[in-house]
């Protein structure tokens, strides 16, 4: 495989195979092909495309729709899992209320996270039916797709496909006869995952400097210039057209008995896992169920830990692969779902680095708003850097706690710094002795086990 | 809102704005309420002919957008893909978050570095590459994975370095 002429073109999979994948049980997915091909309009069309935007434009009211989602309570796909219907309710549109904004984020920044991605370089037509959708019931006029400056792949799908939306009336002036008008352009960011926080992303959107603003007023109340703005992620706006189609109760069903929050949901794994990617599972599925999927670990090594979806996660055990992945279960163990998809780390992968690697991540990141958040976290690097070479001191491992403390929920402006502060918090708890390992042991010996290098 | 659709040129300290990025700025104004909102695609617009965003780009972006030059400034610092040196006529961004960092990012780094002889934030002598971090490309099944301007790479093993690289001149 490797070598000279080879080129390790990257593009986006999922891995259940086109006859795994049905109407009926894969809302997402069910329409992309297996060679990762384009579904175009035509394609999209012919499998349902576009109806429900046709039936609920002509016969139901924006009322109606949020009625629905909010009884299929669909939880933020984003990776906070607040109630889509609830944050629809609360825009107020009608009386005086001037018509505001929708946004899709489409920011996807968070490290382990590669979901967004799929679904809009292969299947632009949902993401737009979607929020077509969420426009009419939040009676917004004009819609952003929020795209990070690097996918720009999705960017020229996204563009192209709106371009043909418009031209077959899908958008614009009065779209399928109803007499509703709704348009909405691809704005591309320039970097900073501190843009993909909603507050701080209408910032951004209106051309400043990404800060989070303070809530409230909430965005539904007032955001991108003052008007009443919904931002939901892209995969939960890629939801609404099946729900609306099929109902509440078909949505509900599709996870079982797993859990009590309904739906589907993309997962994945990455990692040393002999098959990294992308299914399309019954929301609750268990962690077990997405490494079996993934063909297990690579090479024989063994899994020590894993994030359930994301670098803002707590760290889990092999021992908690059998929790079901929803919104409320990894909660019990000082994590959630995040993102929903996996990082898995192998016996023989340092904690110490990859803790050191992670907050590097959210220190560079911060926007530099909250103190403990701008000072603490190039702190926590500095620590888990001495720890790392073996450098390490008496209390360091307590102040990383303090720190990680200072940056709980609530304590800072936004949740970036509770996120760096979740998989250190559970770090430190799962894997104390490692840490006490590079506490004053020569350096260079300190961590048994560092990343592995050249043999992955 | 109203705008000159004609294209004019845009001189500011020696910077001259090309008469059609003048239009494209225009032009993106009409996508938003407030014309400080284009400024992030403005300075895009000029990266996009230039590699990057001088100094003197700044006061002259500011004139289209009728804002102060603060604000662009202010916003031109902030984001992290809007460069204010020169780079090299292909930027290679190479994912340092954690699931590239579990699959092989040293490796990878380390084999960048030694074939282009330089380090993260520098450009070849020849003018060739750049080579920046950046966060999470979210290919992370594809890790460890790297950008070469539009492209994205992934898995990138250390052997496969050079030939990658022979096809951006
Ligand atoms: C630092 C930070 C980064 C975030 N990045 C993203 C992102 O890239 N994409 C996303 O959909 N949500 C992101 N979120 C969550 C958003 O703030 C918001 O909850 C989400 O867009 C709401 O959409 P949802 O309810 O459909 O999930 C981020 C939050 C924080 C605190
Ligand atoms: S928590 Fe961090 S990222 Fe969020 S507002 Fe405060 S300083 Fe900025
Ligand atoms: S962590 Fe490297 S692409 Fe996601």
């Amino acid at each position: 495989m490797t070598g000279r002429n080879h080129r390790p073109v990257y593009y986006s999979r999922i891995l259940q195979s086109a006859n795994e994948r049905r109407a009926e049980t894969h809302p997402l997915t069910w329409r992309l092909n297996d060679d990762g091909s384009l579904v175009g309009l035509q394609d999209y069309l012919a499998k349902e495309g576009y109806r429900a935007v046709k039936t609920v434009l002509n016969e139901w009211s924006g009322q109606d729709v949020i009625a629905a989602m909010k009884e299929a309570n669909v939880g933020g796909r984003g990776g906070a899992g607040f109630s889509a219907g609830l944050k629809w309710s609360l825009t107020l549109q009608g009386g005086d209320m001037p018509r505001g904004y929708l946004v899709c984020n489409a920011d996807e920044m968070e490290p382990g996270t590669f979901k967004d991605r799929l679904l809009m370089e292969q299947q632009p037509h949902l993401l737009i039916e979607g929020m077509i959708l969420a426009a009419y019931a939040n009676n917004s006029k004009f819609g952003y797709i929020f795209l990070r400056g690097e996918y720009v792949e999705s960017a020229r799908v996204l563009d192209q496909a709106l371009r043909q939306a418009r031209e077959a009336g899908w958008l614009g002036d009065n779209i399928a006869g109803s007499g509703f008008d709704f348009d909405m352009v691809v704005h591309t960011g320039a970097g900073r995952y501190i843009c993909g926080e909603e507050t701080a992303l209408i910032n951004s959107l209106e051309g400043k400097r990404a800060n989070p603003r303070a809530k409230p007023p909430f965005p539904g109340q007032s955001g991108a210039w003052g008007k009443p703005t919904v931002v939901n992620n892209v995969e939960t706006l890629c939801n609404t057209p099946a729900i609306l189609l099929y109902g509440s109760d078909w949505y509900q069903q599709l996870s079982g008995d797993r859990t009590d929050d309904g739906g589907s949901k993309l997962y994945g794994a990455s990692g040393l896992v002999n098959r990294p990617g992308l299914w399309e599972l019954p929301m609750g599925t268990t962690g077990e169920e997405i490494l079996e999927l993934a063909g297990g670990i690579r090479n024989n090594r063994t899994l020590k830990a894993w994030l359930p979806g994301g670098a803002s996660t707590g760290f889990l055990l092999p021992q908690h692969l059998t929790i079901p992945l929803d919104f409320k279960n990894p909660g019990s163990e000082g994590s959630r779902l995040g993102t929903g998809l996996l990082t898995v780390v192998t016996e023989d992968q340092s904690m110490v680095s990859l803790m050191r690697n992670l907050e590097q991540f959210f220190a560079r990141e911060s926007c530099g708003w909250c103190t403990p958040c701008r000072d603490g976290l190039p702190w926590t690097v500095k620590l888990l850097q001495a720890i790392e070479n073996g450098e390490g001191e008496e209390g360091d491992i307590e102040m990383l706690e303090k720190l990680a403390a200072d940056c709980g929920p609530s304590l800072t402006f936004c949740a970036h710094a509770p996120g760096a502060a979740m998989p250190l918090e559970t770090a430190l708890r799962h894997f104390r002795a490692e840490f006490e390992q590079g506490i004053s042991r020569p350096r260079g010996v300190a961590h048994a086990d560092p990343i592995p290098v050249g043999s992955v | 809102m109203t705008h000159q659709t004609h294209a004019t040129t845009i001189a500011s300290d020696g910077f001259e704005l090309h008469p059609e990025d003048v239009a494209a700025i225009r032009h993106e104004l009409a996508h938003f309420e407030q014309p400080e909102a284009a400024s992030i695609e403005a300075l895009k617009i000029v990266q996009r002919r230039h590699g990057w965003v001088p100094d003197d780009a700044i006061p002259a972006i500011a004139r289209v957008l009728g804002l102060g030059p603060a604000a662009i400034e202010g916003v031109a610092t902030f984001y992290s893909l809007i460069f204010r040196q020169p780079v090299g006529r292909h930027v290679i961004l190479v994912c340092d978050s954690s699931s590239c960092f579990l699959t092989g990012y040293d490796d990878l780094q380390k084999a960048l570095s030694k074939q282009l002889g330089i380090g993260f934030g520098q450009t070849t002598g020849d003018g060739r590459f750049t080579l920046l971090p950046v966060c999470c490309l979210g290919a992370c099944d594809g890790g460890p994975a790297m950008m070469i301007d539009s492209d994205t790479y992934g898995p990138v093993m250390p052997e496969d370095v050079a030939g990658l690289l022979e096809d951006y001149s």
